[in-house]
């Protein structure tokens, strides 16, 4: 009953903006520069995500999503995506100071 | 089209399409290579164990067709040059949207 990737991929993005407000602390959610950033990666990402999950090279289990698929691919991968970019770029701006 | 080799393909070609935001925009990603670890390493080791354990309870599969078939440390060779390839172009991304945009500290300088 309970769909694991998307219980995941809300930790992920629950836990990637923990670790920037409290951990890393670099600003980032205060800093235009990252949500552009953002939306770029974002529509590069649905680009990706469909050449892998359309033929399909990735398949998804529908047990473990909720149903709603964006280019093929889960609405969870956005958080996974998130999760990821959003931590290599604090870590980024981190590792600068 | 590129068969077995089809998911490594798209990440050649990500690498390829992010390439001028280093070399024309003067992104500074891989020319700095320790801050580039400092970021790549955790997000590389975290996000490749999410992989694995996923991989294991069954949330995804990947494709023999458009896959090599090469498992390390019991990931597919092509999630682990997913694992640097992606936030690779995402620090490019976002150094290249610094030199383009100025600071909000006003310093000018992108961090």
């Amino acid at each position: 009953m309970i769909h694991e990737y998307t219980v995941a991929a809300a930790a992920g993005i629950v836990l990637a903006v923990l670790l920037e407000l409290l951990v890393l602390r670099t600003g980032l959610f205060r800093d235009p520069r990252y949500w552009i950033t953002l939306a770029i990666v974002a529509a590069f990402q649905l680009l990706v995500n469909g050449v892998l999950t359309c033929p399909p090279i990735v398949s998804y289990n529908p047990t473990e999503i909720l149903g709603p698929r964006i280019a093929c691919a889960p609405i969870e991968d956005l958080g996974f995506g998130f999760a990821m970019v959003t931590t290599t770029i604090a870590l980024w701006r981190r590792a600068a100071a | 089209m590129f068969g077995r080799a089809t998911y490594l393909v798209l990440m050649a070609a990500c690498l390829l399409v992010t390439l001028p935001l280093e070399l024309v925009l003067k992104a500074g990603v891989y020319r700095r290579p320790r801050r580039w670890l400092a970021a790549l390493v955790p997000v590389f080791l975290a996000f490749s164990l999410w992989d694995w354990l996923a991989i294991r309870r069954g949330h995804w599969t990947y494709s023999p067709r458009y896959t090599t078939g090469i498992v390390l440390l019991g990931l597919p060779l092509e999630e682990l040059v997913f694992f640097v390839v992606v936030p690779t172009c995402a620090l490019l991304t976002y150094q290249a949207v610094a030199r383009l945009l100025p600071s909000p500290d006003r310093r000018g300088v992108p961090r």
